[in-house]
Order: structure tokens, then sequence, then C-alpha cells
């Protein structure tokens, strides 16, 4: 299968300045690849850098050793680089992240906050409306709560309007951390659902899924990061 | 909507009172649908940087580029002053951090919508009001207002008055110097949205001067830093946050208060 993500050499720590330049090392040296088609489930206790990895990739940390390579349309995109407005387009088309909170202005309703993305990739108004009214529908977010700022919600509806954002739109790789924490049997099925049609769809994932279960039933890999842990200078 | 081509470029602008260095070696692209954002205590050189980067102030070095309509590359700087006029009332907005510096105070809200469309050549008056009448609503001005003084308005309600003002005539570039200031948190969440939807479907570019990190998250795609009339940092605006590099960025950040 054709990678999708490739890793190389990455490393990372992070410098406290406020707090005595305390430097706190995470990882070294780390490889990756994943292919389209595959769920790369990453393992490892708190601390050992599944989430710090997984933003990295996204981008949302910064990457000061190595490369994070993404396959964006016909090119390889370097995310460690630090091209803004390309890192912007990947995230647009190409890189999804589902992370565990739902961040969003307030009061703009469930249905606006569902079809943002698909409204910046130039998607019409009319075709948003209706993918995101389908998808929410997925999720068993009630249609009354539709109109209404999902800032009010239950942590476990919030959870499902972050996942109806994120899988609103068919990208090429997805992110998804504990995408399946504080969901009721019903909808956990239906999110295990949605990850594996993604996965056979050719989509590229990489997840973090303390859920031993979930886990077992959606990765085709897991990926130990404490390999890669760094040892304090 | 999107183009290949940055909207603005600036390049290595540096501004100076006498000795004082209101900015210094400042650098950036800005691309349609893009908003950046600049944060930074009092005195880090934001306003300055705004006057320059909107031509209301020389540079003392560097240069800024606009792409017009036209899709031209103009140095704005070196534009005659009615052409700089020009593109005031039509291509770009400014939204002052104190309304009574955007507003004309002399005649009603209405006429300070309207005087904006009939500047670039409006001249149904129904159709002019009609606009008025829209934008109070969409700022959330009661539109029986419409035929009063803006003296007669509240701090907060002027503010929306010159949003609706200067985003009317759809420019595609919009300088903001705290625009939320002084607005109580539902109107400024009103407003967040209002550009962000205008930012995401009508391509609008803006650049934004604020110290509060919240709303610099909810509106800016990036996010420069700066400190003493300098950069310190710039990057896209959650990794600024989240992942801060610089000493003055750490410590920014970690002063936020949380709700």
């Amino acid at each position: 299968m054709t990678t999708m993500v490739k890793l190389r050499n990455v490393g990372k720590s992070f410098t406290l300045h406020v707090q005595g330049s305390v430097n706190i090392p995470v990882f070294e040296n780390l490889d990756l690849e994943v292919a389209a088609g595959e769920c790369v489930a990453l393992l490892g206790p708190s601390g050992a850098g599944k989430s710090s990895l997984m933003r990295m990739i996204y981008a949302n940390y910064t990457c000061p050793a190595g490369e994070i390579l993404v396959r964006h349309g016909d090119n390889w995109v370097d995310m460690a680089a630090g091209d803004a407005h390309l890192i912007l387009d990947v995230r647009r088309q190409t890189l999804g992240y589902v992370s565990q909170f739902l961040r969003v202005i307030p009061r703009v309703s469930t249905l606006n906050v569902v079809m943002e993305p698909l409204l910046t990739t130039g998607v019409s108004e009319a075709d948003a409306n209706v993918q995101a009214q389908a998808i929410l529908q997925r999720l068993n977010i009630p249609r009354r709560l539709w109109s209404l700022s999902p800032m009010t919600f239950s942590g476990g509806e919030q959870q499902r309007v972050n996942l109806a954002r994120g899988f609103v739109q068919q990208r090429p790789i997805m992110l998804l951390d504990e995408p399946t924490a504080s969901l009721d049997p019903e909808n956990r099925r239906v999110v295990l659902d949605l990850i594996n049609e993604a996965r056979a769809n050719g989509a590229a994932i990489i997840g973090i899924f303390h859920d031993a279960d979930a886990r077992r039933q959606l990765s085709s890999r897991e990926f130990d990061t404490t390999q890669f842990t760094q040892v304090a200078a | 909507m999107r183009r290949d081509e940055p909207i603005l470029r600036v390049q290595d602008v540096a501004h100076f009172y006498g000795h004082i260095r209101g900015c210094e070696g400042v650098s950036f692209e800005l691309y349609g649908g893009e908003v950046i954002g600049i944060v930074g205590e009092s005195g880090s050189g934001k306003s300055t940087l705004l006057s320059l980067l909107s031509a209301r102030l020389a540079p003392s070095s560097g240069q800024v580029h606009f792409r017009n309509r036209l899709d031209d590359e103009i140095d704005i700087h070196a534009i005659s002053e009615p052409e700089r006029r020009l593109l005031m009332r039509t291509d770009w907005a400014f939204v002052h951090q104190n309304p009574r510096d955007g507003l004309r105070m002399g005649v009603s809200a209405g006429a300070n919508v309207g005087e904006r469309l009939m500047a670039i050549g409006h001249r149904h008056y129904g159709n002019i009001r009609n606009q008025a009448t829209d934008w109070l609503s969409k700022v959330e001005v009661d539109t029986g207002r419409i035929d009063d003084l803006p003296s007669t308005f509240s701090g907060g309600m002027q503010q929306r008055l010159q949003i609706a003002r200067n985003l009317v005539t759809q420019p595609r570039l919009a300088f903001m110097d705290e625009p939320t200031g002084g607005l109580d948190v539902s109107v400024q969440a009103r407003l967040l949205d209002l550009l962000r939807s205008l930012v995401s479907t009508l391509g609008l570019s803006a650049v934004i001067v604020t110290h509060d990190l919240a709303v610099a998250r909810l509106l800016a795609h990036r996010l420069i830093v700066m400190k003493d009339g300098r950069v310190v940092e710039s990057g896209l605006t959650d990794q600024v946050l989240d992942d801060p590099q610089h000493p003055y960025s750490q410590l920014l950040v970690s002063s936020i208060l949380r709700t």
C-alpha cells in the first residue's frame, strides 16, 4: 500500500523557560511509517509521549529534530519544517485530528461547527449542510440540539460533535486521540464503525486507544513509543 | 477565493520614533482567507506594526506589498495619496481600538454605514439603507437605532457600529486593533463568529492586534509574538500557544487565567 506518513529520526524535548529552564526529554531517533489503509495504535504509559507525537504530526507541537513527512496530494510535506501556509492547507485537505476536547467559538451552532471544515475546502453551503446533518444523525446527536452551541453539551455529546467534525469530511490521514473515551456502548459502536469505514476507504489512521477492546478491533499494528524514550541527560 | 500568491507581503519593516524602536525586522506573508494575530504586551510595537502595514505610518526601512483586485502587487508606501485613499475605501478596512477614531460622530448610525457604500459608488438610497439595516443586525445593534447619532450609543455599541461600517463594503483585507476589547463577552462571541464566517466564506484576510490570547486562538490561523519592537516567535496559532518556544511566549501563555 501507499505510504502516507513517514517519520524519520524524530526527537522531542520540552524546555520550560518559566520554570528554571528545566529540560524534559520525550523521545529521540523515532522512525515510523504508516500506509494507506493501516491503523496504527500508539502504545506506552502516560507521559511516554503518545499525545506529543500525534500533536507533532499535526504540527500542533514543534518538531526540533528529524522529519515528519505527510503525503499531501502528489507531494510530500515536512510538517516539521514549519511553513504555516502549507501546513494549514495540509490540515484542510489531507490531515484530520480529533482531539479529546472540543474548542469552538461560543454561540456558534453545532450544525455550523460541523459544517465548517467542509466550507473551508470550498464545499457549497447546501452540500455541507446535508453532510453535516447526516454525520450528526449517525452519531446520535438529537436534532433539537443542532441549533445550539455544543459548549453547553455533556462531555459525551461534545466528544461526538468533535468526532462529527473530524469525520464529516473524508481525509486521507486521520489522527485520533482517545476517540471512544466517555462514550456509551451504542455510540462507541458507531465510532468504531466510522473508523473502520475510513480505514476501508484507504485512510491511514494513527490513534491512541486506551480502550483495549477498541484497540483490538481497530488497529492493524501497534507502535510502542517507549522504545524511543530519551534518557534524561 | 484562496490564491497561490500572498495578498500582503511584508519585508523587513522597521519604524523608529527618533532613537526609540517602534518595531524592527518584521517580515511575513499573508494569504487570502487567512487571519494573522499580533500579540504582545503594551508597548511591544503591535500598533506601530499595524500602522505600517496599513500605510498610516511610513516605515524607516522595509517594504509592504499588497495584491489588489486586478492582481497587481503594489508597494503601499510608494503609491500616491489618492491611490492610498482609494485602497482604504475599497479593498481595506481598519477597525480602531477606540470606535470614536473610526466613526463619524456627527452623523447617524445608518449614515456611518451607508456613506462607505456611497463612497464606492452606490447610489440607490433604498438599497443603501437596507444594507445598513442588515449590517446593524449582523453586529447586533438594534435596527430601531439606525437614525440615532453614535454619540448616544454605549462604547460596545459604537465598536459594533464601527465594525459594520468597515465590513459593509466587503473589503479583502481588514486591519483590526483590539477589535473586541471593550465588548461584552456575548457580543464578542457573535463578532468572532461573524469574522470567522467572512474569512471562511468570502476569503477575507485580516491582521488583528490583540492581547486576548483566547480571541487569537479562535480567530487567527497564525500568530506573531512581539516584545520590545521585535518578533520573538511566529507560527501556527495553536503551535505558538500549545508549544511556545521563546521564554517570553511561554510566560505569556502560562499567565493566562483559565475559566
